[in-house]
C-alpha cells in the first residue's frame, strides 16, 4: 500500500452495505471451501485407517497364501486370481461392443429420434442398479442360457454393467477429435470407415484406453451382480496357482471375500479382513490412478 | 498413394478398391451399428429376463399385487402364514435414501459451487481427483467401512444399542452419491454462459451474490438432474446398504433404528430361496420394481439435462 490512504469520507469508502456483501463473500467462500474439504478429508482418513488396522496381516505372504483354518487365517490367493479371471474375461467381452457402440454414437448416428433412444438406453443402463443386474444375470445366463453358476456367467453380467463406463469415455475421446481432421481425411477421397480407422480411433486411443481402466476398477470392486452368478465363499485352490479356475467353474472373488469375511465367518483374525480391504481398495484406487495420470500426460501432450 | 511426378494421363484412372475391402468395410459398418443399437437390447433384455422369471407369481390366485406394494408383512419362509408386502422395505429405501441427500445435496451443491467458481486451478484439480477417487472406491468396501468404523463411532456417540441403521446406512450412502451430485453439479454451473457472470460482476456484484442470484436460477435444471442422478445411485446401491442398516424389516421410528432396503433384501434373501419358488419371483418382482423406479429417475434426470443442452 504505497499510495495515500483513502479518505474515509471520500467518494470511494466503503458503506456498511459494501462492508455486509464482502464479508458474505469472504463466508460463502470459507464455508464452500470447508464442504468441498469435507468430501476430502473422508478418503484420507478411510485409507488411512484401513491401513492402519491392517498392517500386521499385509505383505506379499497375504496375497499369495490361501485362506487357512476355515478361512480364519492366511491370505487371499484365490479371491485375487478369481477377481482377475473376471475383469479379465468381462473386458475382454465388454471392450469390443462399448468401442464400437460408442463409434456409432459418435461418428454415425444423426440427431433423430432413435438415436435419441439409443442415448437414453445407455444413460440408463449405467444406472440399473447393480442388484437388479445380478437377477438379469442369474435369470439369462444362468438359467435361460444354462451356463450356470460360473466364471462365464458372472463375467458377462459384469461385461454388460461395466459397458456405459466405456462407452462414456470413448464417445467423449472420439468427440474430441476435430471435425477438421474428419473433413482432411474426406477430402482424399477416404470413406467413412477408413476415416474413422485412419485418424479418428488413432488420435482417440488414449482416451479409450481410459475408459477400459475405469471398466477395470469398476468391475473389481462389484460385488452383487456375481454374488448369484459365479462367486462362491470358498474354493480349495493351490497356493500361488495362477490357473485354477475354468470357464465353467465357479470361483472366488476379492469382493465378495471381504464381505463372507466381515459378515459370515465367525473368528476371522482381526487384521484379516481389514488386510482384504486394503488389497481390494488398494489395487481399485491404483487402476483409477493410472487412468488419471494417462488422462494427464495425454491432455499435456495434446497438439490442438 | 505412390508420388508420382509425371503429368496426368489423360483419362483419370480412377483408384479401385477390391470388392474384399468394400464387402468387409460394409460388414464391418453393419457391426459398428448392431453394436450402437446394442445399448436398447440390453435393457431390454434386463427388463425382459428379470420379468420373465416374476411373471408366474403374478397371475397367481394368493399373491396380490395391492399386498405386495402396501402390506408391511414380509414373512417369505413362515410355513403357514406366508406374506410377500414390501411396504416396510420401500420406506426403507426411501428413508435411507433421504437422509443421505440430506446430508449429500448441501455438501454437493456446495462443493461444486466451489470447484466452479471459488476456487484456483490447481486446487481444482486436485478436488476433481480426488472426489473421482472417492467414487472409485467399492461398495462392498463401503459397506465394510459402515460396519466397522461408522457403527462403532455411532454406537460411542450416541448410545444406540446397535451401530448398524438408517444414520450410517445414510452417511454411507451421501459419501457414496455426493461424486456424483458433485461432477455433474458442476458441469452444470459451468454451462451457465460466461455473459451472465460477466454481466453481473459488471453490476458490482460479488462472486457469493452471483451464485445466488444468477447462477443457482439459471443452472436450476442441470442441478437438479444432479441431485436426481444421486437419488438413483443411492436407490440402487447393494453392498453398502446390505452390511451398514442391519436387518430388520419393520418400518422405522427413528434414525437409529435398523431397516432393510429393497436392494439388500434382494441380495440377503435371493440365496436362500429355491429357484422357482414364489419367494424367488416375489424376489425377481422386487427387481422389477427397482429396475422401474430407477428408470423413471434416470429418465427425469435425462430430461432436466437436456433442458440445459438446449440453452
Amino acid at each position: 500500500m504505497a499510495l495515500a490512504p483513502a479518505p474515509a469520507t471520500g467518494r470511494f469508502a466503503r458503506t456498511p452495505h459494501v462492508a455486509r456483501k464482502e464479508r458474505a463473500e469472504s463466508l460463502a467462500q470459507a464455508v464452500f471451501a470447508a464442504m468441498s474439504a469435507a468430501m476430502v478429508l473422508p478418503l484420507l482418513l478411510i485409507v488411512g485407517y484401513l491401513v492402519w488396522r491392517a498392517w500386521p496381516a499385509l505383505g506379499l505372504e497375504f496375497i499369495l497364501d490361501v485362506p487357512r483354518r476355515g478361512m480364519t487365517d492366511g491370505g487371499i490367493w484365490p479371491a485375487f486370481v478369481g477377481t482377475l479371471y473376471l475383469v479379465g474375461l468381462s473386458l475382454v467381452v465388454s471392450t469390443p461392443i462399448a468401442v464400437m457402440a460408442a463409434v456409432y454414437l459418435n461418428e454415425y448416428a444423426r440427431d433423430n429420434w432413435f438415436n435419441r433412444v439409443v442415448n437414453l438406453a445407455v444413460i440408463n443402463l449405467a444406472g440399473v442398479p447393480s442388484i437388479v443386474h445380478a437377477l438379469f444375470g442369474l435369470g439369462a445366463f444362468v438359467y435361460a442360457a444354462r451356463f450356470g453358476y460360473s466364471i462365464l456367467s458372472a463375467a458377462l453380467t459384469l461385461a454388460i454393467m461395466t459397458l456405459p463406463v466405456i462407452i462414456a469415455s470413448t464417445r467423449e475421446a472420439l468427440a474430441s477429435v476435430p471435425m477438421a481432421f474428419r473433413e482432411a481425411c474426406w477430402n482424399v477421397g477416404a470413406t467413412r470407415w477408413q476415416t474413422i480407422r485412419a485418424v479418428v480411433l488413432p488420435n482417440s486411443i488414449s482416451g479409450i484406453l481410459t475408459g477400459v481402466i475405469l471398466q477395470v476398477s469398476r468391475a473389481a470392486g462389484e460385488t452383487a451382480p456375481i454374488m448369484f452368478t459365479g462367486a462362491v465363499f470358498f474354493k480349495a485352490v493351490e497356493r500361488g496357482n495362477l490357473f485354477p479356475y475354468g470357464l465353467s467353474d465357479q470361483c472366488m472373488a476379492l469382493s465378495m471375500h471381504l464381505y463372507t469375511l466381515a459378515t459370515q465367518v465367525p473368528n476371522v483374525k482381526e487384521s484379516l479382513p481389514y488386510a482384504t480391504a486394503v488389497v481390494l481398495l488398494g489395487s481399485v484406487l491404483l487402476v483409477n490412478a493410472s487412468a488419471i495420470a494417462l488422462r494427464v500426460f495425454l491432455r499435456g501432450r495434446k497438439r490442438w | 498413394m505412390s508420388p508420382d511426378p509425371s503429368p496426368p494421363a489423360a483419362t483419370t484412372v480412377r483408384p479401385h478398391r477390391s470388392a474384399w475391402a468394400v464387402q468387409g468395410e460394409r460388414a464391418l459398418e453393419a457391426l459398428v451399428r448392431l453394436s450402437g443399437v446394442s445399448a436398447i437390447v440390453f435393457v431390454a433384455a434386463i427388463f425382459f429376463f428379470v420379468l420373465r422369471e416374476a411373471a408366474p407369481v403374478l397371475v397367481k390366485d394368493e399373491f396380490s399385487l395391492g399386498q405386495f406394494l402396501f402390506s408391511t408383512e414380509w414373512y417369505p419362509t413362515s410355513a403357514s402364514n406366508v406374506r410377500y408386502g414390501t411396504f416396510a422395505l420401500t420406506v426403507g429405501t426411501l428413508s435411507v435414501t433421504a437422509l443421505a441427500m440430506v446430508i449429500a445435496v448441501p455438501f454437493g451443491i456446495g462443493a461444486a459451487i466451489y470447484l466452479s467458481e471459488f476456487c484456483a486451478p490447481r486446487v481444482r484439480e486436485t478436488l476433481k481427483i480426488t472426489i473421482e477417487l472417492l467414487s472409485a472406491i467399492p461398495s462392498v468396501v463401503w459397506g465394510f467401512i459402515g460396519l466397522t468404523v461408522m457403527s462403532r463411532l455411532i454406537v460411542s456417540t450416541t448410545g444406540a444399542p446397535v451401530g448398524v441403521n438408517v444414520l450410517n446406512g445414510g452417511i454411507i450412502l451421501a459419501l457414496m452419491s455426493v461424486p456424483v451430485i458433485v461432477s455433474i453439479g458442476e458441469d452444470a454451473l459451468k454451462a451457465v454462459p460466461d455473459s451472465y457472470r460477466e454481466a453481473g460482476l459488471a453490476l458490482g456484484a460479488t462472486r457469493w451474490q452471483l451464485v445466488y442470484r444468477v447462477l443457482l436460477p439459471a443452472a436450476r435444471n442441470g442441478l437438479l438432474a444432479a441431485v436426481l442422478l444421486g437419488v438413483g445411485r443411492a436407490v440402487g446401491e447393494t453392498m453398502a446398504v446390505l452390511m451398514a442398516t442391519g436387518h430388520a424389516v419393520h418400518i422405522p421410528g427413528s434414525l437409529l433404528d435398523s431397516v432393510r432396503t429393497l436392494t439388500a433384501n434382494i441380495a440377503a434373501e435371493l440365496g436362500e430361496a429355491p429357484a422357482g419358488s414364489d419367494h424367488y419371483r416375489v424376489l425377481f418382482l422386487t427387481g422389477t420394481l427397482l429396475f422401474l423406479i430407477t428408470f423413471a429417475v434416470n429418465l427425469a434426470a435425462d430430461f432436466f439435462v437436456r433442458g440445459i443442452r438446449r440453452r
